[in-house]
């Protein structure tokens, strides 16, 4: 139960104010080892487990039914699906930002937050991989997309912005899955060796491939997580951009933007960092990390919240900008039809929730209060998946015949569909804390090391 | 688990496995499969064949030419040779192949609503003949719609010879009677007027729309759009449609002059008295412009009174185009092509309340749904000892009589039917009847005592008795045409009497108007999705019916699109939603019939409100004095297109003819700031054939005849009601409307101009389609065609996406029907039946133009011009679709992408589209104030 862990965790704050590797060790692996892990806990693993069910009995109806049972519609062919697709990759963001971007520039704080923030990009990451497979027509022949050897001799249509999209995304889960198996390997041996169970030890033992904390072990890792660090990084900016290319490779006005990948990328970085800290302050709270997650971390992801915002504000602003400047009718139309039109009230819920909310962090007060960093996380979650939703809706709705104008309201499918994905998403983070150690040991070990030698 | 098991048992337990598994799977019983060794002759497999025959449509013929591929009838063609085709057709004509295959047809005889056999009633129908005989047809009644088949008609005066007692009522609920009654007023007998609409420069509608209405739209439709074209050699015509009810011609007519009934009539009197020459202080300008124009073209104008009008109108009309010297010059008059009404269906109800009536026929008459509520048809029906229904479904009435006997349908039986100017046709079967129908010539010989004579002799009996000597000749080349030579009506001379002034409409607050359904017409084709799912011209409604009202009669009483009013007259009530549409007369509405049904079939039922309801007992067209209660609850429409204003964005470019001349190249004025765009892909070239599609905006009407024949040549199938709500109707071919007037001036909101546009694919050189299409489905083909794959398409929907025209349509669902039979039996087999999940679109008919290369191939010479037709280019009445070879440039669609009114639609995009516009051009009259003239187009 809860109350012992927090007896437990007290006794050994009291016991010693400063962490040893030991302690480090005990209090994280602690958390995955315990065999009781709350009423909590389980509720919500129950809640998700429901939702996750629920959202592959929806899968099945839609593959038996077909997209029909969305919203869709032409002109508005795209909708929830590729919505949510754009919201969850924008999400994988931040965890690929912080563990490689931040390792590369040796942002040293990064190491208590990076595994779960990890785990989130991977999950966020393989959940908006099924969207667009949900999203075809004929979902059966999604392999369609890929280059291969085929007795027709067909190929895919190279010129095709979700050709790139299928690239893309499949070597953003695939590094993505790699870097966060990587950083893992020490902290499975390290559950291995504390594992009581006979079961658990030969899982973790298996996982951990054969780790033994050699040094040519570490060298090896080091050089190991250090070039997928590199080649992570790139895909911090590759693969939103890609996804960017989806709407902007098109005509369509409000999706025909230069400006797009850099947007797309800022936001993913900003609705990232907003998971991170909506995730993370549960997390310590609940499972006292108080000591690890610190609010120098918190204070930090705001920071990047608040200058990833900005840009987001610039894209904005520049869309509007560049509509005007242009000339061009049919962008300045979708400028406005945006603001006054029939979705108006999606568009200016955005601007409040990913523009004026966000502005309370330049008050440090704000920035060091935990209850409002987590709504102000909240509220940019949403925003930015209302930002997606603009996108993708607004554009098509009004283009550029006035005839073929038509309305998308979703169905209940549409939801079910969307928070089912989210269920998925919770499950899988409560699987994610209760078998893996949410925080890296080692790399926290490291730190409390290099905090212990620099005293 | 014991798992040892050594190499003898393993093959042993798989032997066994193997046999047991061999039995479990049962063979298919054995049937017996034969060749097809007796192949009739001249059939082709695969290759369709064409038969002559017509579609009938209140009694009238529309020559057709139907497509039998394998002996099933799958595509209504107009017949080039027959005078009220010219090788179009209509919108109903097209639907009639649904029609046939409709799977909710009657199958079976039915006595008191059970199922029945045909023995049964042939017993009892004999019975009535033999009472007949007796009593001379004493208490025997028969009901028909309106009859021009000779055959019939012959065979109904011989049945009145036979039984001098027997009455014959006709109804039809459309009628024409005004009109009659009209001609008898000013000539003494009724005559069937033909206009020469070609010969016309100067027409004045009197809610006339004879673009959409009567057995000569189509024909009309064609000699008036000849006129529109800028080009033609006797110049541009000009049109003044005064109409209560908005229609296609008002919207295509140079002045649209929205008038109450009331109004009108005073309107034409005030016009009467103005060509005299008399002058009237109150008569509004227009109207004098009018008069003065009509008298600059004597013996070139024509006055045409809608048959809505009352008879002193029709009256007033023919006595005008007399003194307009237009008589035998722009009209002609014939013999009524339906013989002069017998009896009415009112007096027939009287004869049934009083139980005058023993034995009732209603052949091929839905009076149960169709007479006016206030007649109490239904009621009197249960007066008669003996009703008996034929007809081709187990309709209203059907369920009402005490016998139902089915009716083949038209394209499964012998019969023949005038055009409307007389003209005849042979009417023959294309298939055996489906759930084996009989036809009225059989029933009525039956009553006649010729019991075994089918309905083929009949027909033949009676043409041999006309054409004795060489007959079989004559049969087999009229079966050929499709027409029979010279059996038009002669054209009579008649001087029309001068007519007094009358009154006969009274000023209202509210006048209804019933109206002919654009899509269901009376009701006939209530179970006819196709037609249901046709866009109403105006509102680009599906599934349903509204009332109809101007914008200020809704500002009047309130109400909004969607508003649930009540419409009481007389103590009748009817509930019923309100659509505005602008340009209609204020202070009255239309009320479109044809709708409510409760026993049209599975389509059918409960599709709209029944105006009906409202209609007096002597079927009249306008009730005065109508109460309109707002009730507060609210409808909700699903339509195809939900923005008619173009957001001056101008798809549509238009100029008057006056403009026309003063900047021929206007077209340019807009366009050329974006030419000369490059790209970065490379060119594609063609050395064969390139194909390329013009529409001509001055010469469309707005029908909607291009979808549903494009619907039905390319298996398009019918999603529903809630489906087009949401966006998502299937059609290739959309008409787009718009509504343009400026945003300030109230009265031109009021009145607005109306341009349509119908949409294709474009079949762009530079396709914004193909290049996103991640598996290639969409690809330019080496004829410059845009194609889609339907086995390649995954359905991403990028495509569509990316499609400035949104032309392309998705299977969001299976909206195909797979699993019924005679839907199967209907469909085109050179077209693909979609899949749920794939993206379909316009082909430019791909079919037909593989059949016509193959045809040229074997032929070895090129492909002349106009050998390939597209669907919708084949339908048009006005001709205003070209399609062709853009490589020749003596072809039609060449020259037409050389007239100085092409242009293409967005051209600002750099798509390079092979549909091209002609610029729509209209000759208003520069006089007339710019109140009711057209707005100014911007371009100019």
């Amino acid at each position: 139960m809860l109350e012992q862990l927090t007896t437990h965790a007290r006794d050994a704050e009291q016991k010693n104010k400063r962490w040893s590797y030991a302690s480090i060790s005990d209090h994280i692996a602690d958390i995955v080892l315990r065999k009781n892990f709350g009423w909590r806990w389980w509720l919500l693993l129950g809640i998700s487990s429901a939702g996750t069910l629920i959202f592959f009995g929806a899968i099945a109806y839609l593959f038996s039914v077909g997209v029909g049972i969305w919203g869709i519609d032409i002109p508005v062919a795209w909708g929830f699906a590729i919505g949510n697709f754009v919201w969850w990759i924008g999400i994988g963001h931040a965890g690929t930002f912080i563990s490689a971007v931040l390792l590369l520039l040796r942002q040293r704080w990064r190491t208590s937050i990076n595994r779960f923030a990890e785990a989130m990009t991977l999950f966020a990451a393989s959940i908006a991989g099924l969207f667009p497979i949900l999203h075809l027509g004929r979902p059966w022949f999604f392999y369609w997309l890929l280059p291969y050897p085929d007795v027709m001799n067909v190929w895919p249509q190279w010129r095709s912005p979700l050709v790139w999209d299928f690239f893309a995304i499949s070597t953003y889960i695939t590094v993505s899955l790699l870097f966060w198996y990587v950083g893992l390997i020490p902290d499975l041996a390290t559950l291995r060796d504390r594992a009581h169970g006979t079961r658990a030890q030969i899982i973790y033992g298996l996982f951990a491939l054969g780790w033994r904390g050699d040094a040519i072990h570490w060298a090896r890792f080091e050089q190991a997580y250090l070039l997928l660090a590199g080649l992570a990084t790139p895909l911090v900016v590759s693969v939103h951009s890609i996804v960017s290319l989806d709407f902007a490779i098109g005509n369509t006005p409000g999706y025909h933007s230069t400006i797009f990948p850099p947007y797309f990328v800022a936001g993913a970085l900003f609705s990232g960092f907003a998971m991170v800290l909506t995730l993370a302050i549960p997390l310590r709270h609940y499972f006292h990390l108080e000591q690890f997650i610190t609010p120098v971390h918190l204070n930090n992801a705001a920071k990047v919240l608040l200058a990833t915002g900005a840009i987001v504000t610039y894209g904005y602003a520049s869309e509007i900008f560049m509509a005007f400047y242009s000339d061009d009718p049919y962008e300045r139309y979708v400028a406005i039809n945006r603001a006054t039109g029939p979705y108006a009230p999606v568009y200016w819920t955005m601007l409040c929730c990913n523009v004026a909310l966000p502005q309370l962090l330049w008050f440090k007060r704000v920035r060091h209060s935990i209850a409002t960093l987590f709504a102000i996380s909240l509220v940019i979650n949403i925003g930015m998946w209302l930002e997606r939703m603009m996108i993708v809706i607004t554009s098509l709705h009004r283009d550029f015949l006035p005839s073929a104008w038509g309305m998308f309201w979703p169905t209940r499918w549409d939801w079910i569909i969307f928070f089912g994905s989210v269920a998925l998403f919770v499950f899988l983070f409560l699987m994610f804390i209760r078998l893996l150690p949410a925080i890296s040991i080692f790399e926290m070990r490291q730190l409390g090391h290099a905090a212990e030698s620099s005293q | 688990m014991n798992i040892s098991l050594d190499r003898r048992q393993f093959i042993k337990l798989i032997a066994a496995t193997g046999a047991i598994a061999q039995t479990a799977c049962s063979r298919p019983p054995p049937e017996t499969i034969l060749p097809y060794v007796h192949m009739p002759e001249r059939m082709l497999p695969g290759a369709p064949e064409y038969y002559a025959t017509a579609f009938v449509q209140h009694g009238y013929a529309i020559g057709v030419l139907i497509e039998s591929n394998m002996g099933r009838p799958i595509k209504i063609e107009g017949n080039p040779h027959h005078p009220a085709s010219r090788g179009a057709t209509n919108t109903f004509a097209q639907a009639s192949i649904l029609q046939l295959w409709d799977p909710d047809r009657s199958r079976s005889v039915r006595r008191d609503g059970i199922v029945s056999t045909w023995s049964e009633w042939l017993s009892a129908i004999s019975s009535i003949s033999v009472e007949a005989q007796k009593n001379r047809g004493a208490g025997l009644r028969i009901l028909t719609g309106n009859i021009t088949s000779p055959t019939l008609l012959a065979q109904l005066q011989q049945l009145k010879i036979q039984f001098p007692n027997l009455h014959w009522h006709t109804y039809e609920p459309l009628h024409n009677d005004n009109a009659s009654a009209g001609a008898t007023l000013a000539f003494g007998k009724p005559l069937d007027v033909i206009y020469r609409i070609e010969r016309a420069n100067v027409i004045v509608t009197l809610d006339a729309d004879f673009l959409s209405h009567g057995p000569a739209a189509t024909i009309y439709a064609r000699e008036f759009a000849a006129r529109r074209r800028p080009d033609h050699a006797a110049g541009m015509n000009r049109v003044y449609a005064l109409e209560c009810s908005p229609g296609l011609l008002g919207t295509v007519a140079d002045h649209r002059i929205p008038l109450s009934p009331a109004e009108l009539e005073r309107a034409a009197w005030q016009l009467a008295e103005l060509i005299e020459g008399n002058t009237i202080n109150d008569a509004p300008n227009w109207l004098q412009q009018i008069a003065l124009d009509l008298n600059r073209h004597r013996g070139e104008s024509l006055i045409i009174a809608g048959p809505r009008l009352p008879p002193s109108l029709h009256a007033l009309a023919h006595s005008l185009n007399e003194r307009l010297n237009n008589s035998q010059h722009t009209i002609q008059y014939i013999a009524p092509v339906v013989p002069p009404q017998n009896a009415s269906l009112q007096e027939l109800v009287s004869a049934m309340s009083d139980g005058g009536v023993d034995t009732l026929f209603i052949l091929n008459n839905n009076a149960v749904y169709q007479a006016p509520a206030a007649l109490e048809f239904s009621a009197a029906l249960k007066h008669v000892r003996c009703s008996i229904h034929a007809g081709f479904y187990v309709d209203e009435t059907a369920r009402q009589c005490q016998w139902h006997v089915p009716l083949a349908h038209t394209y499964e039986q012998w019969s023949d039917a005038r055009a409307y100017d007389g003209t005849a046709t042979i009417v023959q079967p294309l298939i055996a009847p489906l759930y084996g129908g009989t036809s009225p010539h059989e029933i009525l010989n039956r009553l006649l005592g010729n019991e075994s004579r089918s309905a083929y002799d009949t027909v033949r009996a009676y043409w041999r008795s006309l054409r004795s000597e060489n007959f079989d000749a004559f049969w087999q080349s009229v079966l050929q045409r499709g027409v029979i030579a010279d059996s038009a009506f002669p054209s009579q001379t008649v001087v029309a009497r001068p007519v007094e002034k009358s009154r006969a409409l009274n000023d209202a607050s509210l006048t209804a108007i019933f109206a002919a359904d654009p899509a269901v017409d009376d009701g006939e084709y209530s179970n006819n999705g196709w037609l249901q799912e046709l866009p109403r011209p105006l509102s680009a409604m599906t599934w349903d019916n509204a009332a109809l009202m101007s914008v200020a009669t809704a500002r009047r009483y309130n109400v909004n699109n969607g508003d649930i009013v009540e419409l009481q007259h007389n103590g009748r009530r009817l509930q019923t939603p309100v659509w505005i549409v602008p340009g209609h007369a204020d202070r009255a509405i239309t009320l479109p019939l044809g709708y409510g049904r409760w026993a049209a079939g599975n389509s059918g039922n409960g599709v709209g409100f029944n105006a009906y309801a409202l209609r007096p007992v002597d079927s009249s067209w306008f009730i005065d004095g109508i109460q309109l209660r707002k009730l507060g609850t609210r409808y909700s429409f699903a339509l195809t297109q939900t923005q008619t204003d173009s957001a001056d964005r101008k798809p549509v470019l238009h100029a008057t003819l006056t403009e026309l001349r003063a900047q021929p190249e206007f077209v340019r004025i807009d366009t050329e700031k974006n030419s000369g765009a490059g790209s970065l892909y490379p060119e594609y070239s063609y050395d064969n054939y390139k194909w390329g599609m013009t529409i001509d905006l001055s010469a469309c009407i707005g029908c909607n005849a291009c979808t549903i024949a494009c619907q039905a040549e390319n298996n398009i199938p019918v999603v529903g009601k809630n489906e087009v709500a949401r966006g998502r109707h299937m059609h290739w071919i959309r008409v787009d409307h718009y509504f343009e007037g400026s945003k300030e001036d109230e009265s031109a909101q009021k009145n607005p101009t109306v341009l349509y546009q119908p949409v294709p694919c474009m079949h762009c050189e530079r396709a914004p389609c193909e290049e996103v299409c991640p598996v290639g489905a969409t690809m330019h083909d080496s004829e410059g065609l845009n194609v889609q794959v339907y086995n390649r398409c995954v359905g991403t929907r990028f495509c569509s996406n990316n499609c400035p025209y949104k032309v392309r349509r998705f299977n969001f669902l299976q909206y195909a029907d797979r699993e019924r039979e005679s839907l199967k039996a209907q469909r085109n087999p050179e077209v693909t039946v979609r899949q749920r999940g794939v993206m379909e679109k316009c082909t430019y008919c791909l079919q037909r133009i593989t059949r016509g290369r193959i045809e040229a191939e074997k032929r070895g010479t090129p492909l002349r011009d106009g050998e390939i037709v597209t669907a919708c280019q084949a339908v048009c009445p006005t001709q205003a679709i070209a399609f062709g070879n853009l490589n020749d440039g003596d072809s039609a669609v060449a020259r037409a992408q050389h007239s100085s009114r092409n242009y293409t639609l967005l051209e600002e995009l750099n798509t390079k589209p092979r549909t091209t516009y002609l610029a729509k051009i209209s000759n208003p009259n520069a006089s007339i104030s710019a109140q009711l003239s057209k707005p100014e187009p911007r371009d100019a």
